[in-house]
């Protein structure tokens, strides 16, 4: 399990593999000249079979990369797998870097896959950002948590690739950086996870993980990047609209409300069929916020099974 | 029902021809549900191998040498290859061919089924056999195939990579491979098309063993219908109608039929269970494809097994139950003679046999296997419609070369008897003719090949290193007590491609069919050689083109139904970067020094190797052999349950020749001599016939089927043998109803006269 206290950097940026699981989770909003949204994701996963690294094809470690491209009428996903130990993937603490294959998240993220890819350039406006209590972030009443921190201030630029065209964009991109070995509660089936970033600089990070009771966590991140943990509950989420993807009913517009902060917004999503059909299928894709606080971020929500709520 | 339980007491006296009627369509069934059974057990091998053995799929990347970081590098270069290490091991005592993948990389779909973990980290080794080795797990797989983690099969063949297989199309950048790998593309044809030829063989052997069955019951059917004559006009007089009791003798014959299709079906499965090991290791060492060496039952088998009994029995019954369905109700009800000579019946066989052997002659003009089975089927059934025709011409020339009454009345008697004898006789001239021909080609092929492989095996030893540092050690260590020459060989798109060295050595060992003049400068050049199979399939000549280049020669290459390709060693170097593990040796050191100095090589002489050839050669054939063996037996079956018959018919036409003098014993040696005359006239006549089926089966049917032509050879000492056989089986056929007749009551033939005829 992992502890609270603060964090070791530039090490904690590289990998903890003596913990079950770890993810580096890159989401960018972007624009292209004309005013055309588009989204795009880069995800890197760690997985352990055993709590140690070794070397050669006996490592214990499998990653697994996801990567898509999201536009108001498309969303292409493409995923690899690899087995640490050899080199095939990994992420480096100094010089930061996480790859997969020809994947690669640093200074850069690129990807591609079938029918898309992406190459853009990532900048710091900002600094990283503790999550929960100084990166300790409870995920149950029962007390399961991990170790999490965002860097939710990076300045994307580059270039898409999508149906063959190639199209200049920019924008706003947001990456977690999460471990531990027991992320959720038995009864927990999944969870809706929000990352939002507003025109006036403030962000906010949302997610309710749902089970016997839902568990719901946020923090408001001032524009100076200053983490503003909410206590458990602050946040209203409240399901509006769903659309029918892939077979189930997801909900794809939302009403988020934090009143100690006044917020009360209603997100949509750029396309309603940001669906990953990959091994684990989920729905992750760009959305846009409209009410108090206008902003655009990303949804993430697992655990929609067919005929699941 | 009445009716049905009178027909059916006529067996219950006639235990012997029950017996036989129900042994011959056991034995029809079981030779062809074998055969079936064999076939299918093969091609769910094929199937299931094409099924499971993703990397015979998918195009390879190969180089000299493929450490991990290289095959990491290509990875993060964009590469969609995942890696193999491949080779030898024994796992629990057992040598198995260990596949070691890397399930991450592999197509999605392709991935190994059940817990991932284990498989990744817990060291499984999945095979189909259970195997005597504490990681073993038992798996869906073909026979001699062990699957595990890349990481396992690191640890036991060492960490080179064996090859990357290629698992998308796209590559990253619109190359074929990358430099210094060399792309080769998955086989076009696969196993079973390979094989095909092969369960043709067999198949063909099935068929043939199957009618030589329906001899026998054909000729026990038409006994029993003979002797129910009587027995058929009481019940028709007393009032039920033709077809009611057709439909009785219909019911009791598939009763038959099922029941000896049940026997035949069962003792299939064992004639199967024995020959499948021997099938199996022939199509291992000739194709490749490994085939379990246990049956599966399959209720398909049960099914056709049954159907075929019931069809065979049907066939054979046709003209009797003709016969009964048009019986008048007041027909005489003394057995007819049952098989009166009718010279217009005869000469209509002879007319339609000398048709067969004209389609016959026709079919050579057709390409393909199939043509070659037809020339084949029509060959055999048109030499056994005109044997009877032949047999009575030759009974002529005895009786008008004879002197003497006795003499005279012999040959006469024999000619009266061919009709009733003519099915059995024309069953053991099929076995006979399939005898001689199917020698010929074996001895034939036999006598090519080892003159050929004493040949092509010049050198004194061949190594082959587990990986290219032990071979460069093997070299040093050789110095200059050893000519050491590099072979390679790989496999592209189905077809081997070989790389030669030019030496004397290698010129002396390769004999051309056909080349271009100089055909060895010709190699140098950059032409190459192809063998005698690619050549035929894809109809080329010398100076005709191949993919590798021009053809300056064609070789022939026994025992490889691949096609194969030489190009000189330096361009294989340069098409195929490949490691060179093997080489061949012109030495005096002996292989057991090289083995103790080099635990790791495999290193064989030539004698050893000759010897697993010949080994490899010898089981294609033993199951050709192993049927041949059993038809001879059923066609002496045949001509026991003929005899049997007839003896029981002959009374009235022995009773006024032993009337006139002549004693019950000198009649029984006669008889037995007339038997022992004619099996002797149909071995003379089944020679030539056997030479020519082996001429089709060598210059046709093996063309086709392998793709090797092969000089025919004569083999004098076998034809003998045989002959001495074919007259021990009609000896021994004849020895009951000879005996019966040497001990028959004189009462008996008296009778013959007191009877109304």
């Amino acid at each position: 399990m992992p502890r609270p206290g603060p964090f070791d950097f530039p090490a904690d940026h590289g990998a903890h593999p003596a913990f079950r699981i770890e993810w580096w989770y890159v989401t960018a909003t972007l624009t292209a000249a004309d005013g055309t949204e588009y989204g795009a994701q880069w995800t890197l996963f760690r997985s352990a079979f055993a709590p140690h690294e070794a070397e050669g094809w006996a490592s214990p470690q499998v990653w697994l990369g996801h990567a898509a491209l999201t536009s108001s009428t498309r969303h292409l996903a493409a995923e690899k797998l690899a087995r640490g130990g050899i080199g095939q993937a990994g992420v480096a603490a100094v010089p930061f870097e996480a790859w997969i294959d020809d994947w690669r998240l640093a200074d850069r993220m690129a990807a591609r896959g079938e029918g898309f890819a992406y190459d853009l350039m990532l900048r710091a406006t900002g600094p990283v950002v503790a999550q929960g209590d100084g990166g300790y972030s409870v995920k149950s009443a029962a007390g399961q948590a991990s170790r999490y921190y965002s860097q939710p201030f990076y300045a994307a630029s580059g270039e898409i690739l999508l149906d063959g065209r190639r199209i200049p964009v920019t924008g706003t991109a947001w990456m977690d950086h999460e471990w531990s070995s027991q992320p959720l509660a038995a009864d927990q089936a999944g969870w809706d996870w929000f990352s939002l970033s507003f025109d006036d600089g403030a962000r906010l990070m949302g997610f309710r993980l749902r089970g016997a009771q839902d568990f719901v966590s946020a923090t408001w991140i001032t524009a100076d990047g200053r983490p503003e943990p909410q206590p458990p509950g602050a946040l209203r989420l409240t399901p509006g609209r769903t659309a029918t993807v892939a077979g189930r009913a997801v909900p794809v517009e939302w009403r988020l409300e934090l009143p100690a902060k006044g917020l009360d917004i209603t997100t949509r999503a750029l396309n309603d069929q940001a669906w990953n059909a990959l091994s684990v299928p989920y729905w992750e894709g760009p959305i846009r916020a409209e009410g108090s606080h206008p902003g655009r971020g990303y949804l993430e929500m697992t655990g929609y099974g067919e005929g699941a709520r | 029902m009445t009716g049905l339980a009178v027909l059916l007491s006529h067996w219950a006296r006639h235990k012997v021809q029950a017996a036989l009627l129900l042994m011959g369509l056991a034995l029809a069934t079981a030779l062809w549900t074998g055969v079936q059974a064999i076939n299918a057990e093969a091609r769910a091998s094929y199937d299931f191998a094409a099924a499971t053995m993703t990397q015979d799929r998918l195009p390879r990347l190969v180089a000299e040498r493929i450490t991990l970081a290289d095959y990491v590098a290509l990875r993060r270069a964009g590469w969609p290859v995942s890696p193999v290490i491949e080779g030898e091991a024994v796992i629990g005592g057992e040598t198995l061919r260990l596949i070691g993948i890397e399930p991450l990389t592999l197509p999605p779909g392709e991935r190994v089924e059940g817990n991932p973990a284990d498989f990744l980290t817990g060291g499984t080794i999945l095979s189909a056999a259970p195997l005597d080795d504490p990681r073993a797990r038992r798996a869906d797989l073909p026979p001699g195939i062990a699957v595990a983690d890349i990481g396992v099969a690191a640890q036991i063949l060492g960490p080179d990579i064996s090859y990357l297989l290629l698992t998308q199309d796209r590559s990253p950048q619109d190359r074929p491979a990358p430099a210094g790998y060399a792309l080769i593309r998955p086989a076009t044809t696969d196993l079973s098309q390979l094989t095909e030829s092969f369960h043709l063989n067999l198949a063909a052997f099935g068929y043939l063993a199957f009618g030589v069955g329906l001899f026998i019951v054909h000729s026990a059917i038409g006994l029993a219908f003979e002797q129910r004559r009587a027995l058929f006009r009481t019940l028709r007089a007393l009032g039920l109608s033709a077809r009611a009791l057709t439909g009785l003798l219909l019911a009791e014959l598939l009763a038959f039929a099922l029941v000896a299709g049940a026997a035949g079906v069962a003792l299939g499965w064992l004639i199967a269970g024995a020959l499948l090991p021997d099938v199996a290791s022939t199509l291992r060492g000739l194709y490749g494809a490994e085939v379990g060496a246990e049956l599966t039952l399959r209720p398909v088998w049960w099914l056709s097994g049954l159907g075929i009994a019931v069809l065979g029995m049907l066939g054979s019954a046709g003209q009797s139950l003709w016969r009964l369905w048009r019986l008048p109700p007041l027909a005489p009800a003394q057995p007819r003679a049952w098989a009166r000579e009718s010279a217009q019946a005869m000469r209509r066989q002879a007319l339609a046999g000398a048709l067969l052997l004209g389609l016959a002659a026709g079919l050579l003009a057709l390409p393909g296997l199939w043509a070659g089975f037809g020339m084949l089927a029509g060959l055999l059934m048109g030499c056994a419609l005109i044997l009877p025709m032949l047999l009575a011409s030759l009974t002529r020339i005895g009786q008008w070369l004879s002197r003497g009454a006795v003499a005279q009345w012999f040959w006469a008697d024999t000619r009266q008897q061919l009709p009733g004898l003519s099915l059995a006789l024309m069953a053991l001239l099929l076995a006979l003719a399939a005898n001689i021909g199917v020698g010929t080609m074996v001895g034939s092929f036999r006598a090519t090949f080892t003159a050929w492989i004493d040949q092509r095996l010049a050198a004194d030893l061949y190594v082959e290193a587990a990986d290219e540092a032990d071979s460069a050690r093997l070299l040093e260590w050789l110095g200059d007590r050893a000519v050491a020459l590099p072979m390679i060989r790989t496999t592209d798109g189905g077809t081997g491609v070989v790389g030669m060295v030019d030496h004397p050595l290698f010129r002396r060992a390769w004999p051309l069919l056909r080349s271009l003049p100089d055909p060895w400068a010709h190699l140098d050049a950059g032409d190459v050689f192809v063998n005698e199979q690619l050549a035929l399939r894809r109809h080329l000549s010398p100076g005709d083109r191949v993919e590798q280049g021009v053809i300056a020669g064609i070789y022939p290459d026994y025992g490889n139904p691949m096609p194969q390709v030489i190009l000189s060693y330096d361009r294989h170097r340069a098409l195929y970067p490949l490691p060179i593990l093997r080489h061949a040796l012109i030495t005096d050191i002996p292989a057991a020094a090289i083995r103790a100095a080099f635990p790791r090589m495999v290193v064989q002489d030539r004698a050893a190797i000759r010897e697993a050839s010949v080994a490899v050669f010898e089981r294609t054939f033993a199951v050709t052999a192993a049927l041949n063996v059993l038809t001879l037996g059923v066609a002496a079956l045949a001509i026991f349950a003929s005899l049997l018959t007839l003896s029981a018919l002959r009374l009235p036409q022995l009773a006024p020749v032993w009337a006139m003098g002549l004693r019950r014993s000198r009649l029984a040696w006669l008889e037995w001599l007339r038997t022992l005359a004619l099996a002797a006239l149909v071995w003379v006549l089944a020679l030539p016939v056997g030479l020519a089926l082996a001429w089709v089966l060598l210059a046709v049917v093996n063309v086709e089927a392998f793709g090797w032509r092969l000089p025919m050879r004569l083999f004098p000492g076998d034809w003998l043998r045989l002959g001495g056989l074919s007259l021990l089986a009609a000896g021994l056929a004849a020895a009951l109803p000879v005996y019966r007749l040497a001990r028959i009551a004189p009462a008996e033939l008296l009778k013959v006269f007191a009877r109304e005829r």
